[in-house]
């Protein structure tokens, strides 16, 4: 039986807290078929016992792992070694979004926090429960996130203009969507979407969709179809003469 | 042998101002290429709208030829088929003390709104021209141009609340694609001359020209109706799609304008490309450079 190639790879991760911190280079032997979190793995194991690293599934489903590998933000678990140039150094740092708790570990609270403030779901009355599946799509689509935050992380208005307090993100808008779109679902978010949520701040760059590990277009099919939910309601004068004239929505 | 080597780098806290960030790759590459194509655009399109000449071709359509016969062409020009440059299409003929201004300017407003209020061409602009950002994880400036950034940030709330506009030029988008294929059917028009001249009825006929309009004209309408507003009026605004013709109808509406969504950015760019093509080469006809010839005989 043939015994698997391995290799040194060299890593520089950040090691300290919210106050500051440093990077701190480890060469490691890895071998074929390696993650980046199984690197920061052999750090614990043969160099840095304290590193202080999140993750539980190693496979892309639970969303523990986030974190930044040469800039970008990614799921470590997910990201083969072998995507790197042999002799490549390769930076990992936390997510820069969210407060740091230690090393490459962030405290990510505030988006439960934000999460607690989204109406569930309200079924109508007279639901029965039944849709067809081309109602379902949509929303099943939304389903798929993980919550890893890496969507949060790097979008730009809580990552570089630090507006949580009157935007809820990215991560949100798709769940928001979500109940929205939802084809047996009553409550009306709209309001709440527009100003104590602030989806008038996203400016649709889309580095949401272009880091989402699952491959939500959270852009396209969740954030402008409920900019173009709010058009509707609040900025288009036809239709508000029309539900003027007409009492129809 | 592994072994740890442990050396001081800047903190990753301090990553926050332009340029600034972890990444390695030539993230600069995608908003340096978007500024250049734009910005292209913009120069030759308004340059274009100033230089207000060579912008048609031909024999004036019927539709147009009781307004054009002030300056219907004789000669060469009368035995081929109308062309006109898009950017001046509808044909608008200012008289008397408007006669300088350009008509190109009463039109040029409606597909330039559109396309300054689309959702992909936000992105695009946002990151190549305010750098807002210029790529994902990049850091931004704090100030750009004498307006403060940070915490001063409000994204499309107050000044640019006007993007949700868009659906309306999405409106006149639309009848100027009715107007862009009209333009392509006269350009395939060829008069048929008898013997003095004299143009006795008309022919389809087609060539270079008016096959440069017909790809600039379906171009502009993939972009157009894969618009991201039609998406939503067409049938994304529902959530249920009831077992009706009129469900059936809007979902399968809606899914083809989804897959058409899906290239949004690629038919923004290719009849973005080719709709300077078009006014190109209508130009290079229009002034002797280049002719036109029709494919048959």
């Amino acid at each position: 039986m043939n015994q698997p190639t391995t290799q040194d790879v060299t890593l520089e991760i950040f090691r300290g807290d919210d106050d500051g911190g440093e990077m701190v280079e480890y060469t490691v032997e890895v071998q074929e078929g390696m993650v980046v979190l199984d690197a920061i793995h052999a750090v614990q194991a043969q160099h840095a016992g304290d590193l202080a690293c999140r993750w539980n599934c190693k496979a892309g489903k639970c969303g523990s792992c986030s974190g930044e590998v040469n800039g970008h933000p990614k799921l470590m678990c997910m990201d083969r070694l072998d995507n790197y140039e042999a002799g490549e150094t390769i930076t990992v740092r936390p997510m820069k979004t969210f407060p740091i708790v230690k090393d490459i570990t962030c405290d990510v609270s505030w988006n439960f926090e934000r999460n607690a403030k989204i109406q569930t779901l309200q079924p109508r009355a007279d639901t029965d429960w039944q849709f067809t599946q081309r109602e379902a799509d949509r929303v099943q689509e939304f389903r798929k996130c993980i919550e890893c935050f890496l969507c949060q992380n790097v979008c730009h208005v809580l990552r570089d203009h630090d507006r949580k307090e009157e935007f809820i993100g990215p991560r949100f808008l798709v769940r928001l969507a979500s109940l929205e779109m939802h084809p047996v679902d009553d409550a009306d978010r709209l309001e709440q979407v527009k100003d104590e949520f602030g989806i008038g701040y996203c400016n649709i760059t889309k580095c949401c969709t272009e880091a989402c590990p699952e491959g939500i277009t959270i852009t396209d099919n969740a954030i402008i179809p409920m900019k173009e939910r709010l058009v509707d309601r609040y900025y288009d004068p036809v239709l508000w003469l029309w539900r003027k004239l007409t009492g129809k929505d | 042998m592994a072994q740890a080597d442990v050396s001081t780098a800047p903190s990753q806290r301090s990553l926050d101002s332009l340029g600034q960030t972890g990444r390695t790759d030539a993230w600069w590459t995608g908003p340096i290429a978007t500024a250049l194509g734009l910005g292209g655009f913009i120069i030759y399109s308004t340059f274009r709208a100033f230089y207000n000449a060579d912008y048609d071709f031909g024999e004036a359509s019927q539709l147009l030829h009781v307004l054009e016969q002030a300056r219907q062409p004789t000669g060469e020009i009368s035995r081929h088929a109308h062309l006109l440059s898009p950017f001046y299409s509808p044909t608008i003929i200012l008289g008397g003390s408007l006669a300088w201004v350009s008509p190109a300017f009463l039109i040029l407003w409606a597909p330039g709104g559109f396309r300054l209020t689309c959702y992909y061409y936000r992105k695009a602009y946002y990151r190549a021209f305010f750098l807002d950002p210029a790529a994902c994880a990049v850091g931004e400036p704090s100030g750009l141009c004498g307006f403060k950034r940070g915490r001063n940030y409000q994204g499309e709330t107050r000044l640019l609340v006007f993007q949700n506009l868009h659906r309306y030029f999405m409106y006149v988008a639309v009848a100027f694609i009715v107007l862009l294929y009209l333009d392509v059917i006269y350009s395939c028009t060829w008069p048929v001359l008898d013997d003095s001249g004299a143009v006795t009825g008309h022919e389809f006929n087609a060539s270079l020209g008016s096959l440069v309009l017909f790809v600039t004209t379906t171009l502009l309408a993939l972009y157009t109706f894969s618009c991201h507003s039609i998406r939503h009026l067409i049938g994304g605004r529902l959530n249920c799609y009831p077992e009706t013709a009129t469900g059936n109808l809007r979902y399968r509406l809606w899914s083809i304008v989804s897959i058409l969504n899906k290239r949004h950015m690629l038919f923004a760019w290719l009849s973005l490309f080719m709709v300077g093509f078009a006014d190109f080469y209508v130009w290079m006809v229009a002034s002797g450079r280049f002719t036109d010839s029709p494919f048959f005989s």
